[in-house]
């Protein structure tokens, strides 16, 4: 009886736990999700999407970066200085770390590549596979 | 049930001697089974005489099954597939973590059950079990966070970052260090092993949080690979990873038997010298 009591209520604080996380628990914010409600210039945020194809741009100094991040539904246009990481690229995941300007656009201190969750020989890229790593979470 | 009392700990001394010994091995006139608590129905399969006469065999069975089954596993998985289209080599890495994150959950899965046939059947086998699988999953959720540290450099650019993923699997590892440390000072203070044992049913919600995290949340950690219904990794990369899981597997329980016989003989050595001081 007192067993079933504590696991009565382990479950119960678990799933208000759950709930109470659901919103806040977020690793980034998506496009979609900042849209209309930008943070503040002083709010460090992470931003994370896919790198819009045939967006990404390197700057006249020769150490920045421009390209446009998209969750399918809204897009932002972020700038990078540094060095992204080795998966970084053109229709891939991307988490950028920064900041927004109050024109919406996005400024990143730190590029995270973020891959998907499927695995495949080189010769089967072209064919078979097509990144959408954001797209399908959604 | 007073436990701490002397009446208590002898008739529980009584119980762990006399079922360590072999089943009809000498006629002697002390009972049996003087186990306070009710006399449980599973008991004919958690005799300890009986679980030591599979296990002593059962032993070197897994760990050489376990051994042979990873050399081959991580050989298949470092030599006889491609590299992945975006990570390239670095994707082999899988074929150790993956094992080590199931295994990690797993092993608590194991002690959650374990926790649940010892508070309704009282039997102080499945506390024993419960306390054999705690280091060895500690290990393999430490395996998997050390190993996932390592895999994330190369490919997202970064060792650690406090995703949902991540961060419950550290919190896992965690719970891991508490059983232990309870379930070892429950028994320093001779405790009943409830507590522990309420423990190891607690920590199960991390469970689902863990395999969800990245479903619920926003994550840098990627969508879950397998599935039910399927993999999305590809055939060609994939066929070692059943044989590294059942390797490692096999050679989990292999150490968890060995810890299981281990503690047991020592409980049966204590007994002794507890009951031989009364006398």
């Amino acid at each position: 009886m007192l067993v079933l009591l504590g696991l009565g209520a382990i479950a119960a604080a678990a799933l208000l736990a759950l709930s109470g996380l659901r919103d806040q628990a977020a690793f980034f914010y998506a496009p979609a999700d900042v849209a209309g409600n930008v943070p503040p210039p002083d709010k460090a945020v992470r931003l994370g999407g896919m790198v819009e194809r045939g967006s990404l741009k390197r700057a006249a100094d020769g150490v920045s970066i421009d390209f446009v991040v998209t969750d399918g539904k809204a897009t932002t246009p972020v700038r990078f200085s540094g060095i992204a990481p080795d998966l970084f690229r053109e229709g891939s995941g991307v988490v950028a770390e920064g900041h927004f300007r109050r024109d919406a656009s996005f400024v990143a201190t730190n590029l995270l590549a973020k891959h998907d969750e499927k695995y495949m020989p080189p010769q089967m890229a072209g064919k078979m596979h097509e990144t959408r790593t954001l797209e399908e979470q959604r | 049930m007073s436990v701490n009392s002397g009446a208590a700990r002898a008739a529980r001394d009584v119980a762990i001697v006399s079922l360590c010994r072999r089943p009809n091995a000498g006629g002697d006139d002390r009972p049996r089974f003087a186990y306070p608590g009710r006399v449980p129905a599973l008991h004919a399969f958690a005799n300890p005489a009986r679980f030591l006469k599979i296990a002593r065999p059962l032993t070197p069975i897994m760990f050489w099954a376990g051994v042979v089954l990873i050399a081959v596993g991580c050989w298949a998985g470092l030599t006889q597939t491609p590299a992945d289209y975006l990570q390239g080599e670095t994707v082999r890495i899988l074929y150790i973590h993956v094992p080590a994150a199931w295994l990690g959950m797993g092993g608590w899965s194991s002690i959650a059950i374990s926790s649940i046939v010892f508070l309704v059947w009282r039997h102080p086998l499945a506390m024993i079990a419960a306390r054999a699988i705690a280091a060895p999953g500690a290990i393999f959720a430490a395996l998997c966070l050390i190993t996932g540290a390592i895999w994330g450099r190369p490919t997202w650019g970064t060792w650690w970052q406090w995703d949902g993923r991540l961060t419950s699997m550290l919190l896992l590892f965690f719970v891991y260090l508490g059983f232990i440390a309870l379930a070892q000072a429950d028994r320093e203070r001779d405790g009943d092993g409830r507590i522990p044992a309420l423990y190891g049913i607690a920590g199960t919600v991390l469970l689902p949080v863990i395999r969800y995290s990245v479903v619920w949340w926003n994550t840098l950690h990627q969508g879950p690979s397998i599935g039910l219904t399927g993999s999305s990794i590809d055939r060609s990369l994939l066929w070692p990873l059943p044989i590294v899981l059942a390797g490692f597997s096999f050679f989990f329980g292999a150490v968890v038997l060995m810890r299981m016989r281990t503690m047991l003989a020592r409980e049966k050595a204590e007994a002794r010298l507890r009951r031989r001081a009364r006398a």
